[in-house]
């Protein structure tokens, strides 16, 4: 700290020194405006703001919470609205939530928060709201044509405990806390509204503990998401915010799918390190494809083992989830989940498998296909729970989530 | 000569006025010129945050955070709602038996000079008395504050669902 204050303080007189020196001997405007550069340039030294105090902006063209960096804790709440739930009482409800998650999300308290000290940390706080079929149905809207439902897939055990609903909240922060808090006040703004229908905690790795930018690990142990959009890009664009065949109230929205698979790891126990890494086609250590070295090399499927089989197995994760269509592809934003186990096992745990997608029939529905016609990962995962919400657009200052909508 | 004595007097007028602010400041607005006493209280009165307590009927409160950005005190008089027939203005005090009751204020509420006066929860704040109307989470009302100097401030408060702020309504309604 105090090391920082002198350094600074340094800089400031050095480079008085300089431009007055440079001035006295006459080296000219060019010379000084050179030196000047050189030292503004040194702040960038200074330590970023401490995570506690990070903020994403709330407003905007889309919501928060899909482009941002993905958080370390989230907590994922579907709503059942009361019946008789109209367009004008949906549109007081999201008044209050919109206003009450972009104040929390700036570090200050909710209106009437009963504990304002827990507001001061925002720590990247995001709250991102998805409406499902129901709801856009009460407000009177075109449902998006693939807002429902998917399909029924052959390694599905879907518990109906962790599906559907009308109303979704993805809170996500770098702190637990922060996220408790901004659920309770969210959850008050909604008690006479709607009931909870399911509520999914997950997390990933604490902020500071691994390079930003590393790609998350499951409690399989593997690097999991590897490929996927970087905001801004083209893709990314088309992909996640392009909505050619969505009504028009999505127009900067997107589509949400939220699966929770569970992950057998007392099962996972019993295969060796080479099954794993078949399993996945990747490798443990980092994440490289079998037939490459780092953990963004492209797989090649053609390569052959002496015997002649695939390197990266026909069954495998990675061979069944690419699809040759390149419009086949989501964003993947997903958690961890590690509740507690009952009976004899020693592990209930997971994944969040939280995905958009402007299109999710044509995204999202043909990747799960094909797993769930091989992929030899399914020995070990299950879904569990599945649910679809369309991701309204962002919002205005003054205006409100689903404003577009009602 | 005349510019080496200029910045010597700016200083002087600096310590000056660093001394009246220091040790005496309200004498100091007392002697600022006339358009600042002149100006509507209205214009220095800003409301922040306000809401009411979500209720079916009957009675319910308001709060917000009153802000005076001038230099003198500002005293709301009086309040006007479309949500409520009625609406007193009230202070929360202790009774002779230690208990916290709600009553009129005496005199209004004063807004410090440069200074915030909270109505909370627990606290002073806007009794409404004959709601019109259901105050459903949500839905916004208008309000009207009357300050001392007859000038008035208006703002809109949307109503909350909330579980605290169970004053004993019933005591003071006499």
């Amino acid at each position: 700290m105090s090391g920082d204050q002198q350094a600074s303080a340094g800089r400031r007189l050095s480079r008085r020194h300089l431009l007055l020196g440079g001035a006295a001997a006459g080296i000219g405007a060019a010379g000084a405006v050179g030196i000047n550069l050189a030292t503004r340039a040194r702040p960038t030294m200074v330590a970023e703001p401490l995570i506690s105090k990070q903020t994403v902006p709330f407003y905007g063209v889309h919501q928060a919470g899909i482009e941002t960096v993905p958080q370390s804790n989230a907590t994922m709440i579907a709503l059942d609205l009361f019946p008789g739930t109209d367009a004008s009482a949906l549109r007081r409800l999201m008044k209050i939530l919109t206003s009450d998650a972009a104040r929390l999300s700036q570090g200050g308290p909710a209106l009437a928060d009963s504990e304002p000290e827990l507001s001061i940390v925002p720590a990247r706080l995001t709250v991102t709201f998805g409406f499902g079929v129901g709801l856009v149905a009460a407000a009177g809207g075109t449902v998006p044509s693939w807002l429902r439902p998917l399909p029924a897939f052959e390694v599905d055990r879907l518990d109906p405990a962790w599906g559907d609903g009308d109303l979704l909240l993805q809170i996500a922060a770098d702190d637990a806390l922060t996220v408790a808090h901004a659920t309770r006040m969210l959850l008050k703004d909604i008690r006479s509204f709607a009931s909870v229908r399911w509520v999914q905690t997950g997390f990933r790795r604490s902020p500071g503990s691994v390079k930003p930018g590393t790609t998350m690990r499951n409690l399989f142990g593997q690097v999991d998401g590897t490929v996927n959009f970087v905001p801004g890009t083209p893709d990314f664009e088309r992909l996640v915010w392009g909505a050619a065949d969505n009504p028009g109230w999505m127009l900067g929205g997107t589509g949400f799918v939220l699966r929770r698979i569970a992950m057998d790891l007392d099962k996972w126990d019993q295969l060796d390190r080479a099954g794993r890494e078949a399993s996945v086609g990747r490798t443990l250590s980092n994440g490289a494809p079998l037939t490459g070295v780092q953990e963004t090399d492209a797989p090649d499927f053609a390569a052959k083992t002496t015997s002649g089989f695939p390197v990266i197995p026909e069954f495998s994760h990675l061979r069944r989830a690419r699809s040759e269509n390149p419009d086949e592809r989501i964003l993947r934003r997903g958690y961890n989940y590690d509740d507690a186990p009952t009976g004899t096992s020693v592990s209930n745990s997971g994944l969040l498998f939280a995905s958009f997608q402007a299109d999710v029939d044509a995204q999202f529905v043909p990747i799960q296909r094909r797993i769930d016609a091989l992929d030899l990962l399914n020995v070990w995962v299950t879904p569990i729970g599945s649910a679809v919400f369309a991701i309204p657009p962002g919002c205005a200052a003054g205006g409100y989530i689903g404003d577009t909508l009602f | 000569m005349t510019l080496s004595t200029a910045p010597r007097l700016v200083i002087v007028a600096a310590l000056a006025l660093l001394a009246l602010s220091g040790c005496a400041a309200p004498a100091a607005t007392t002697d600022s010129p006339a358009p600042a006493a002149a100006a509507p209280e209205a214009e220095s009165l800003t409301i922040a945050d306000p809401w009411i307590k979500s209720a079916e009927m009957g009675m319910s409160a308001a709060f917000a955070t009153l802000k005076n950005e001038s230099d003198t005190d500002i005293t709301v008089v009086s309040a006007e709602s479309s949500a409520a027939t009625t609406i007193e203005l009230h202070e929360t005090v202790e009774d002779d038996s230690g208990a916290m009751v709600m009553q009129q204020i005496e005199g209004g509420f004063i807004v410090p000079a440069n200074g915030t006066y909270e109505l909370a929860p627990g606290a002073n704040h806007l009794m409404l008395r004959g709601l019109t109307a259901p105050l459903v989470a949500g839905v916004d009302s208008t309000f009207t504050l009357t300050l001392s100097d007859g000038s008035t401030v208006d703002f809109t408060a949307p109503a909350k669902d909330y579980s605290g702020a169970n004053e004993s309504y019933e005591e003071t309604a006499q």
